[in-house]
């Protein structure tokens, strides 16, 4: 089949590009509804510790461990208290500031270097590239968490040094993917045609090179954004990670724990956080790989269609 | 009815895809005896290979489904019978041979295993299975067949392997070949030599040949009956010699008049002067493998020069050493004079708007990711001197327009376009540099003829408007013959013949022209015929 002609749709460029984006997002409900989320996640981060970092950390001695959906102590208790009373539902908006700081500036931080040092490493076939590469296999080789542990020995464990740490443990996932991206796309016809017309090696990198892998990129970069909070809730376990009173969602899944047979509920509220955080940007990246690609983005605009 | 061997009455078949229903044939009627070779004649998305598929019951359903119709094979219904019973058809009684053979044939078993499994999976005797396949190889025409025995697919070039599956095809005597665009992928002088195996194999054992095919050259050389095939139908049927003199449906009209190689030759131009680019002495090695061994290479403002060679003749090699995409490793390449080998980088940054290049491919030679506009626009976005901001869009509408499209068509993605309409965007892009000489690397040869035919009409009407050279690379010399003013013949890294094509298409001095020139396909089959008996007589004068 050779699509000759696809009807020419008017193109919404008069409605403006912001509702078209909304058009094709309402298009996949399942995205739409994970925007929605991780909108109200962001919120919590924004404001949580402001509006109630007061209540989130009062103790209360006499609501250990309360139970969920018991709304006698008040609407902040509606998914229990953990060990020191204080209520799970607060706890869990405030430590969501710390929990995407994290997660996101590690998950930045690497995505950006890594990528960086991918299309370097790929583009060029200097020294440059080789001393790159075994940069990578050695952070590769090196445990993750044994990196981790001596420099937030040596230095104070902070959330900036937190997200340092993590970052450099995550470089090599981008530089290998990246590199491996580059060094099939640079032999495509395209990126020959570009040089053919006197491009500079910057333009056919950002230009030709960068949008292809971007796509790949995203994608490992939200199955990452897991990773990383579980990885900051096993440096908090260690003791090493985020220090009390400050709380993230994986040091409340990881304080929890010893009470998990009694009241299961300590871990459980802040591990669905993380998984319907995870969860959302997963379906998220999925439509905006789909939005993206030109050949790919007629099906939500067809949906869209349909739907309204 | 069941005095054919092979009968597809009415057969209609659809694709469910997320654009709709696509109905790939519509009532379709063929019908293949004994010893006859068929060829279906399409265009790409004629749906000239869906009937086929259909026979070797190898249309994934669903997405596709097949509405009407009945295949009948020596009388009786394939489409009523079970899975199981197609499966013993398969390979046994009707063995099919694909495009590109490497990537049907198993990386991993030696090509003497692979036969003897054919043998053995559809019953053959499991000692004897060994012996069978050497005589296979033997008869296909391997050189050495006990040693090939042990060798694996990549072993082999490409011709061979075409052979090694013709061998797997034949391993169980089928009554029916179907030969899907066997020849495409393989060069000239390989492909006579392919359709005359196959010839000889129909002849030596009778069975019915279907043959597949876009190209008309091979239908004059090898059919008997042709089926011209155009949107899903069926526009014409009968004997390949009748259809080409007395076409009755306009599409068959057009595709003849279409196909290259019958046009005047043009007349020898003047060659004083300055000449526009020169190349001197130009070596290239990848590795061991020494590319090209001194080509030497004139080319004239306004003048088109054709390379024409085989794959691995390193003329490929020469348009990129010219346009310093692969820096060559002596030699120089003048350029009104000027050494570009020597040139500091900032100055041959000015000069790349000068030379320009259309790829082959342009799938892939656009960028997926840009619109129209943006790829014609970034020549501007490069060199900016060529054009001011506020005109580029009016300077891409009539860019556009001068290719054949529309202008609303720069805001729409490449994928959007059938392969000849890309290639025109390749072009206008090319031409928004306002380049002097413009290389095409085989820019037609992934093109349908009568689009083919289109894109050189344009390139020619620009060479006219543009005062344009051209340096034009191909394997295929009746798109040659129609369109350069010079030939340069290519072979192993060499120039063996150059001249002005009518000295060159006339009068070829040396055998290598002459064994390229009567390999390659004339649509016609008269010319054909005695173009063969011209070939049979040339193998007799050079061996091998």
């Amino acid at each position: 089949m050779s699509v000759t002609d696809i009807p020419t749709k008017t193109e919404p460029r008069e409605r403006g590009a912001v509702s078209a984006w909304l058009s094709m997002l309402w298009a996949d409900k399942l995205a739409f509804f994970a925007a929605l989320f991780l909108l109200i996640v962001v919120i919590c981060a924004l404001f949580g510790p402001l509006m109630f970092g007061d209540l989130a950390t009062r103790q209360n001695l006499r609501g250990r461990n309360a139970p969920p959906f018991d709304l006698e102590r008040g609407w902040a208790y509606v998914l229990g208290a953990d060990a020191l009373g204080r209520p799970l539902l607060l706890r869990i908006i405030v430590a969501a500031q710390n929990t995407i700081m994290v997660a996101a500036g590690a998950v930045l931080a690497s995505a950006i270097i890594g990528c960086g040092l991918g299309l370097i490493a790929g583009y060029s076939r200097k020294r440059a590239a080789q001393w790159i590469m075994r940069l990578g296999d050695v952070i590769m080789s090196f445990p993750s968490l044994l990196l981790a542990v001596i420099v937030l020995y040596m230095l104070e464990p902070s959330v900036a040094n937190i997200i340092i740490v993590l970052a450099i443990t995550r470089i090599p996932v981008y530089l290998r993917t990246t590199r491996a991206e580059v060094l099939e796309i640079r032999e495509r016809m395209f990126v020959q045609a570009a040089k053919v017309m006197g491009a500079s090696d910057r333009r056919i990198v950002f230009r030709h090179i960068l949008p292809v892998v971007l796509p790949t990129l995203i994608t490992i970069a939200t199955l990452d954004f897991a990773f990383v909070m579980l990885a900051e809730s096993s440096l908090s376990f260690l003791g090493i990670g985020i220090q009390a009173p400050e709380i993230t969602w994986g040091l409340m899944v990881s304080q929890g724990r010893q009470y998990l047979t009694t009241a299961w509920w300590l871990s459980f509220w802040p591990g669905l956080a993380i998984i319907l955080t995870t969860l959302s940007l997963n379906l998220l990246s999925n439509w905006l790989r789909i939005a993206l690609d030109p050949a790919q983005r007629w099906r939500l605009e067809m949906r869209g269609r349909k739907n309204g | 009815m069941a005095d054919h061997l092979l009968e597809v009455c009415d057969l209609s078949v659809e694709f469910h895809t997320a654009a709709g229903t696509v109905k790939a044939v519509q009532n379709v009627n063929w019908h293949l005896d004994r010893g006859e070779t068929l060829a279906i004649l399409g265009e790409s998305g004629s749906g000239k290979s869906v009937s086929a598929s259909a026979v070797m019951n190898l249309i994934d359903m669903p997405p596709g489904k097949i509405t009407s119709g009945r295949i009948l094979l020596n009388g009786q219904d394939m489409l009523k019978m079970t899975a199981e019973e197609r499966r013993r058809i398969n390979g046994a009684k009707i063995a099919m041979i694909f495009q590109d053979p490497l990537a049907h044939l198993n990386p991993v078993y030696s090509v003497g295993w692979q036969i003897a499994e054919a043998v053995v999976t559809h019953g053959g005797p499991k000692d004897k299975a060994k012996a069978r396949a050497l005589d296979l190889l033997r008869r296909v025409g391997i050189p050495e067949p006990e040693l090939a025995m042990g060798k694996y697919p990549h072993q082999f070039s490409g011709g061979q392997r075409q052979r090694l599956m013709i061998a797997m095809a034949l391993a169980c005597k089928p009554d029916i070949l179907i030969a899907d665009e066997p020849t495409t992928a393989l060069d000239v002088t390989v492909q006579a030599q392919v359709l005359a195996l196959l010839e000889e194999l129909q002849a030596e054992t009778g069975m019915g040949l279907l043959l597949i095919t876009h190209d008309l050259g091979v239908v004059a050389e090898i059919a008997d009956r042709v089926v011209v095939m155009n949107g899903g139908c069926i526009v014409e049927t009968g004997n390949a010699a009748e259809v080409y003199r007395n076409p009755a449906h306009p599409y068959t009209r057009k595709l003849i008049d279409a196909a290259p190689g019958k046009g005047a030759m043009p007349e020898e131009r003047d060659r004083s002067g300055a000449p526009l680019l020169e190349a001197v002495k130009l070596q290239k090695h990848y590795g061991a493998f020494h590319a090209l061994k001194g080509v030497d290479l004139t080319i004239m403002p306004g003048e088109t020069v054709a390379v024409v060679g085989e794959s691995g003749s390193g003329k490929s090699t020469l348009a990129r050493a010219i346009l310093r995409l692969d820096d060559p490793d002596s030699g120089s390449i003048l350029y009104r004079g000027q050494d570009l080998m020597t040139m500091h980088p900032r100055e041959l940054f000015g000069l790349r708007r000068d030379l320009q290049m259309v790829f082959q491919d342009p799938t892939q030679s656009l960028n997926p990711r840009m619109t129209v506009f943006q790829l014609i626009a970034e020549a501007w976005v490069i060199h900016p001197d060529i054009l001011p901001k506020r005109e580029w869009k009016a300077r891409v509408a009539e860019l556009l327009e001068k290719v054949g499209m529309k202008p609303e068509h720069a805001r729409r993605y490449p994928h959007q376009f059938s392969g000849g309409q890309r290639q025109r965007i390749a072009i206008a892009r090319a031409l928004a540099m306002q380049p002097k000489l413009i290389v095409c690397d085989e820019a037609v040869s992934a093109l349908d003829v009568s689009i083919q035919a289109q894109v050189i009409k344009l390139l020619d009407g620009l060479r006219r408007e543009f005062g344009l050279s051209y340096l034009f690379i191909a394997h295929d010399l009746p798109v040659v013959r129609d369109f350069a003013d010079r030939v340069i013949v290519m072979k192993s890294g060499q120039i063996v013949e150059e001249g002005p094509v009518r000295q060159i298409f006339d009068n070829p001095v040396q055998p290598y022209t002459q064994a390229l020139l009567a390999a390659s396909l004339d649509p016609d089959p008269e010319v054909q015929a005695a173009r063969r008996i011209a070939r049979e007589e040339l193998q007799q004068r050079i061996p091998a």
